[in-house]
């Protein structure tokens, strides 16, 4: 384990996704928005209330980075997507699929895995 | 209320000079901007300064009263960092403050040093710029950002990397002559397409490089440049700035940048002019995605067709609307925390016919600085008109 402080409500989002009990954030307007929240930046709703994470999203676009910072030498070349999981987006690693074969509207499911350079958690995507 | 004047701009050769220290580099364009301006260095008010990594590249904070006494001005100095956008963020902290009448001259200015910390480094800090829990964590860079704006573009506009090659082509060509200009070296659309991958679908010829740089001017109100005999014909008569979500996931369309919206509608309407009255733009092409955008932000070009103005030769220096004179950050190069003053003393001295493409808009009036943050979620768009 490290001793490095958690980010809060950021890592508790990361456990509920590897439990397989992601979750976003929506307020009474209907807006999605990922932890940590505390007010609604679109209509300014302080009642932002836990909902469960849609099981699959859309790459909705993807790059394949080739020049990675000192962080990431490792996971080089990489795919770095977009999903779209209806009420929020979210950014992750896509793997399991050859980075040539990433397409715009592919189907994704969402899970934590590690980065290979520093062994830190990371959100991945998988095809669905 | 009159339109602040710009009296005088200094700037260094943009480039890499890893071995001089950002005070140094600012001193260098401050100093020349002073002199040049004919301002008396005891009237200066203040000082706003745009730096974005000083912490990381050079172990500096605090960097506003540093760079006051480079320059050898006793005068409050504040730094503003909004990312690549910072020196924009100066200017316009500064014009505010001339025309509320708190200060007769002020000094604004950016300086970064990079190279110094060599390319992964360099790579490192620019990416602080997005989100770190949400975008960097996964695996996102500051090419990869904009490869991801790109690939949205494309998808919901048409275009594609030749369209892109074509805007590396033209701000190379521009920067021919221009000593300031960190790259001065023509290249082909083939050349810009073969190159290597940077982060897919942008190449290395998408990319601005990693520069060395400072840019300073002197600004004062527009009585104050009349009472002293300035020669200072150029005004900032507009000033906008826009925000968005930080991070890309959160916002309704990847392919626009609304700041730059909001930016530019606020700041013609502070002018007093309309997108069509813009005579040529410098805008903020940290990579080749980011000029179209912003061309289609400031009005030039409806969305969609912004991809299309450098292949088609609208946007070259014999175009109806020239964009980045300078070369750019491309050619011309993007010491972050300086990129927005070097666009303002682009355009006085295109407007005063001094610059070495100013033949390429000669009977301009109106020209229009775009200055973006991250992935444009802080811009601000500056208009200057020639006011005698």
């Amino acid at each position: 384990m490290t001793e490095t402080p958690l980010n809060g409500e950021y890592d508790d989002w990361l456990d509920s996704i590897e439990a397989g009990e992601g979750y976003y954030l929506k307020c009474d307007g209907g807006h999605g928005w990922l932890p940590p929240r505390r007010v609604c930046p679109d209509c300014g709703s302080r009642d932002l209330h836990d909902e469960p994470l849609p099981d699959s999203g859309d790459i909705v676009t993807h790059t394949t980075v080739a020049v990675a910072t000192p962080q990431f030498k490792d996971d080089a070349p990489y795919v770095t997507a977009i999903a779209d999981f209806g009420p929020v987006s979210i950014t992750g690693l896509v793997r399991g699929v050859d980075p040539e074969d990433v397409s715009i509207g592919d189907v994704v499911g969402i899970e934590v895995g590690e980065r290979e350079t520093t062994g830190d958690r990371a959100v991945v995507f998988r095809p669905r | 209320m009159t339109d602040p004047r710009i009296a005088g701009a200094g700037v260094t050769q943009f480039g890499k000079h890893p071995e001089r220290t950002g005070r140094d580099l600012f001193a260098e364009a401050g100093l020349e901007a002073l002199d040049q301006s004919g301002v008396d260095p005891d009237d200066v008010d203040a000082l706003y300064y745009g730096n974005f990594m000083g912490e990381i590249a050079e172990h500096q904070g605090h960097q506003g009263p540093l760079m006051a006494e480079a320059i050898g001005i006793d005068a409050p100095a504040t730094r503003l960092e909004t990312a690549c956008a910072s020196a924009g963020a100066a200017v316009r902290e500064a014009v505010k403050t001339l025309r509320n009448g708190e200060s007769d001259v002020v000094v604004v200015g950016g300086a970064e040093r990079m190279t110094n910390i060599g390319t992964a480094a360099a790579t490192d800090a620019l990416a602080i710029a997005a989100d770190d829990l949400y975008e960097i964590r996964a695996g996102m860079t500051f090419p990869g950002a904009y490869a991801l704006m790109a690939r949205a573009y494309f998808e919901e506009f048409g275009g594609s990397p030749e369209d892109l090659a074509h805007v590396a082509v033209k701000n190379h060509e521009h920067a021919l002559g221009n000593d300031h200009a960190q790259i001065q070296k023509p290249i082909t659309v083939a050349e810009a397409m073969d190159a290597p991958t940077v982060a897919a679908p942008l190449g290395l010829y998408d990319s601005c490089p990693i520069t060395d740089g400072a840019a300073v001017a002197v600004l004062t109100t527009a009585e104050y440049a009349t009472d002293h005999g300035l020669d200072a014909p150029v005004a900032i008569s507009g000033t906008g700035q826009g925000g968005d979500n930080l991070a890309l996931q959160d916002r309704p369309q990847i392919a626009r940048t609304p700041a730059a919206d909001k930016a530019a509608a606020e700041a013609y309407a502070d002018a007093g002019i309309e997108a069509d009255d813009v005579d040529f733009a410098e805008v903020h092409d940290c990579f080749t995605i980011a000029e179209v955008l912003a061309i289609e932000s400031l009005g030039l070009f409806e969305p969609g067709e912004g991809i299309h103005a450098a292949t088609e030769g609208t946007t070259t220096r014999d175009g109806e609307i020239p964009v980045n004179l300078s070369g750019g950050l491309k050619a011309k190069g993007h010491p972050v925390g300086a990129t927005g003053v070097a666009q303002l003393a682009t355009i006085a001295w295109v407007l005063e016919g001094t610059h070495p493409r100013a033949d390429a808009a000669p009977d301009s009036t109106v020209g229009v600085a775009h200055n973006a943050g991250g992935t444009v979620a802080s811009t601000t768009v500056h208009v200057m008109e020639v006011k005698e």
